[in-house]
């Protein structure tokens, strides 16, 4: 086969951080290649070498089979390549066509008109849909994706490069998106698409090339892999991609969430109406498309977001309910600590909200404890005891427990948020997005630290973005959808496209709340069967084994 | 396409990581070498003076003898106390540019109550009344834009830059009204000297001395070992994070500017009573906005402060000496402490980036 792209010894390096280390890849011409690797492996920033946002530090780059120099995305597009980046790149008070006409060659006449008579015929050609005339702001983040596509078609792309393009679609949106890039293939184009997401890569893709830690692992036909060895390619050893679930014993509830409503600083009603309950000893996932209202959901719970009148949250502190209910709304964090509720809350944004970057470990476990005891000082002692317990016990790797954990890996930040958060024994404990941006290993320490505050007993509240991840790891999944819950869910028996579909078409309000009752009563009693069947199945698809060459 | 013709680009800029301290130290001791060097040419230039001479000359006019010694030492502090005052304000990422004004009200309400109270109250109340009245008025006139900061979330850097203009008219018109017919204030209380410090040690602004050399223990002090010091490293990270902490930030806001504005205050009241004896526009002289430099540069540890202040007067005085020694404009003055500043502040983006030259292939670090 003919190579579009051909990277040769292609090194760059961000202050000591290598980001990709002696890099040689082909990209050949009309396939769909997958560029797979963990986060933080590189893949990023090797393509955006070819698409003119990097400049590589050593190596070159051959287009065509001639050697090139790309400086700027300009340069890219000249030799036909480019790029949808993950953030998309779009002036959001612009519509569709002024946005396509944006930095076009300037020696062109300016007529949008033309330019939209164009644009409208590329759609044509690939079935794409679009309103030329909706603003940027007004789209959906599935349309904005498509109007990144197009304007990189208009301006000649030959080769295509889209970062995690699914990160943000429900499975239906995926789907129509990977038709497009099945009918680009067919038009002669090549098509690299970067991602972590296995089953996506064996969906699509024709060839897959790995990276691992900013190396280049090796290539593999799609047809001859499988999920097992694309992840020890991937990982560089054999993982256990088996995400435990135990039944829940004897749950209890620990949270009463009853007509609980948000309304956002601008006056826009992010959460309407939330009823639900959680157990003690039971995982449950809450699923949406981003920004339905998970993000507010937990700060409500946790006591940061100020909640419209009339909602409660009750929090039952005796497993045996001897204690009556406390109420969490109108407290803020502080007095819901002295009150004595034991609830932790691993925020999604974990510098920014769970953690203070400049400050080293010992700095940061003091966060929810360093008004406690009587003087004006702080004591430093039993925070840096528990930091350093930390580090030992999660395998935090850091040069000292002083250093500012902004500059750990994400990993390791994880670990540490985490650590603080689980250290204070909650009986409640929220996570949202627990293992964005997080590699595999990583990834399942996770799951198993949340698996083993389960076992304990403890209520997990998991919001997620990997329906594959929720569909394992949940007993029971809420799912929300334009602030409002629109069903839940018993993770055992679901499937993605049901959850999918919840996500993005809001049910009847009868069908919601006949939904919504059901699946309390199923999450007391019918968890063990479907947990035994879950079991059979699993195993079966364990045992298929498939051998893959490299190339 | 031509694009066969493109080079390689002929300078990047690559971020650094974390530089040593090694090389932290070798970078800013090459800035100020630069600096001198720079400032050498320009002088000899200029003047056609040997530079090593005229350098010698700004040293020995500054430290040369005891009185000129313990002068710098007496600027030195004036500049230190505002600069440990903004330390605080400005780790909470609280951009208070309003140290000038709130120096001003303190000296005011100092330099009132010397002229009307100084012949009825005896000595101690009355350094007592001064004393809490000044830091009362600099904690208002720096809870004034922190309370409109945390309630309604004003920008605090145009809030307190205008309650400097505020406050000097107030001070333009108090020396107004008390000179009376006079041309010009003068020293108050000439006759009995009321309310001037007691001079210990052989100067009344020994006791300045000694005051800010406390503070700056304390304050150092206060932001690394105390709850509030921690809180306000919080807030001053992340809002959210001290939000998710449970900490009440418009709290942290006020609390934080008033103990900034106290000091500040309080140094209007050293300076009164300890240095000039008179009150003026020009009381605070700029040191507000210097102390900034100050502040930043020694990223709010006091102690390097106090080394960062001791340069700056270094070039102040020394510069104005040489200025006058050789006949040259006030600006000339500026322009050397302008080289030398504008060589340090740049030295912190080599501290934080490296540069790459185009070097046919691969690159060479600069």
């Amino acid at each position: 086969m003919e190579c579009a792209i051909q990277m040769k010894h292609v090194t760059k390096t961000f202050g000591s951080v290598t980001a990709n280390k002696d890099v040689s890849m082909d990209i050949y011409k009309g396939e769909i290649l997958a560029l797979l690797g963990e986060n933080g492996s590189g893949k990023t920033t090797l393509l955006n070498m070819i698409a003119g946002i990097y400049y590589p530090d050593e190596g070159e780059v051959l287009v065509n089979g001639k050697q090139v120099e790309i400086r700027s995305p300009k340069d890219a597009y000249d030799l036909r390549i480019g790029m949808i980046h993950q953030h998309f790149k779009l002036v959001d008070v612009f519509t569709a066509t002024e946005n396509i006409a944006l930095g076009l060659d300037s020696k062109e006449k300016f007529d949008l008109k033309q330019i939209r008579k164009k644009a409208e015929k590329i759609c044509e050609k690939y079935h794409f849909e679009m309103d030329f005339d909706r603003k940027v702001y007004a789209m959906s983040v599935s349309q904005k994706q498509t109007l990144e596509i197009i304007k990189a078609l208009y301006r000649g792309a030959d080769i295509l490069i889209l970062d995690e393009p699914t990160a943000v679609l429900t499975p239906q949106e995926t789907e129509r998106l990977f038709k497009v890039i099945r009918n680009m293939k067919a038009d002669g184009k090549s098509v690299v698409i970067i991602t972590h997401k296995l089953h996506e890569v064996l969906a699509i893709s024709d060839r897959v090339s790995i990276l691992r830690k900013g190396e280049y692992v090796g290539s593999v036909k799609t047809s001859e892999a499988d999920e097992n060895l694309l992840t020890e390619m991937m990982v560089g050893k054999k993982v256990e991609l088996n995400i435990e679930r135990p039944v829940p014993e004897n749950p209890v509830k620990r949270l009463e969430v009853r007509n609980l409503s948000v309304v956002s600083e601008e006056g826009v009603s992010v959460l309407s109406d939330i009823s639900f309950d959680v157990y003690g000893g039971e995982i449950l996932g809450i699923a949406g498309v981003s920004g339905n209202g998970q993000k507010e959901l937990l700060e409500a719970i946790a006591g940061l977001q100020p909640v419209v009148e009339g909602g409660s949250i009750k929090y039952y502190n005796a497993a045996d309910g001897s204690e009556p209910p406390m109420e969490v709304v109108g407290k803020n964090p502080k007095i819901i600590r002295s009150a004595g509720i034991h609830m932790s809350f691993v925020p999604e944004d974990r510098l920014g909200m769970g953690l203070v970057g400049s400050m080293g470990m010992t700095g940061n476990m003091m966060l929810k404890s360093y008004d406690r005891g009587r003087g004006f000082l702080t004591d430093r002692k039993k925070p840096q005891d528990l930091a350093e317990s930390i580090m030992k016990e999660l395998g935090v790797v850091t040069p000292g427990v002083n250093t500012p954990v902004s500059r750990l890996s994400g990993g390791n930040v994880q670990k540490v948020l985490v650590g603080r958060e689980i250290s204070e024994s909650p009986i409640v404990l929220m996570t949202a997005y627990a293992v964005r941006g997080l590699d595999i290993n990583t990834s399942y320490t996770i799951y198993d630290l949340l698996n083993r505050q389960k076992k304990k007993g403890v209520a997990v509240i998991y919001v997620g973005e990997d329906l594959d991840v929720l569909l394992e790891l949940c007993d029971r999944i809420l799912v929300l959808c334009g602030g409002r819950v629109n069903g839940i869910l018993d993770g055992r028996s679901t499937t993605k496209e049901e959850v999918g579909l919840l996500m993005t078409k809001l049910q009847p309000d009868k069908v919601r709340e006949k939904a919504q009752g059901e699946a309390k009563e199923e999450a007391q009693g019918e968890t063990k069967e479907a947990q035994r069947e879950e079991k059979e199945t699993k195993k079966e698809t364990r045992e298929q084994e498939g051998g893959g060459k490299v190339e | 396409m031509s694009n066969s013709q493109i080079k390689e680009p002929l300078m990047r800029v690559v971020k650094r990581d974390g530089a040593r301290m090694r090389e932290k130290v070798a970078a800013r001791a090459a800035a100020i070498l630069l600096a001198l060097v720079l400032d050498a040419l320009f002088i000899f230039f200029v003047t056609g003076q040997n530079p090593i001479s005229v350098y010698g000359v700004m040293f020995q006019e500054t430290f040369g003898t005891k009185s000129r010694c313990s002068w710098a030492m007496r600027d030195l502090v004036s500049l230190l106390c505002i600069g440990i005052a903004l330390a605080p304000a400005f780790k909470m990422k609280f951009w208070n540019v309003g140290a000038e004004g709130q120096v001003l009200m303190g000296g005011l309400v100092t330099a009132l109550i010397m002229v009307y109270f100084g012949n009825r109250l005896p000595m101690p109340v009355l350094f007592l009344v001064m004393l809490l009245t000044s830091v009362a008025i600099g904690a208002v006139w720096g809870l004034i834009p922190a309370f409109f900061k945390a309630k309604w979330k004003t920008n605090e850097t145009l809030f307190t830059l205008m309650m400097n203009y505020v406050a000097t008219s107030f001070v333009a018109c108090a020396v107004n009204i008390m000179r009376g017919q006079a041309s010009s204030l003068g020293k108050l209380n000439m006759g009995n000297r009321a309310g001037w410090f007691p001079s210990v040690f052989g100067q009344r602004y020994n006791i300045n001395i000694i005051v800010v050399i406390i503070l700056t223990f304390v304050m150092y002090f206060y932001l690394k070992y105390t709850k509030h010091g921690y809180e306000i490293s919080v807030v001053g990270e992340s809002e959210n994070t001290a939000r998710y902490a449970g900490i009440n930030v418009a709290k942290v806001i006020m609390r934080t500017m008033a103990i900034s504005g106290a000091i500040s205050g309080l140094c209007g009241f050293l300076i009164v009573c300890g240095r000039d004896q008179t009150i003026s526009t020009t009381t605070a002289g700029g040191n507000g906005f210097t102390a900034i430099i100050v502040a930043w540069l020694a990223k709010f540890n006091t102690f390097y402060m106090a080394l960062i202040a001791f340069l700056l007067v270094f070039l102040q005085k020394g510069a104005a000496e040489i200025a006058s020694a050789y006949g040259l404009n006030d600006y000339a003055a500026s322009i050397i402490t302008g080289i030398i500043l504008f060589c340090i502040l740049g030295s912190e983006f080599f501290i934080n980036y490296k540069v790459i030259f185009r070097t046919g292939k691969g690159g060479k670090t600069a």
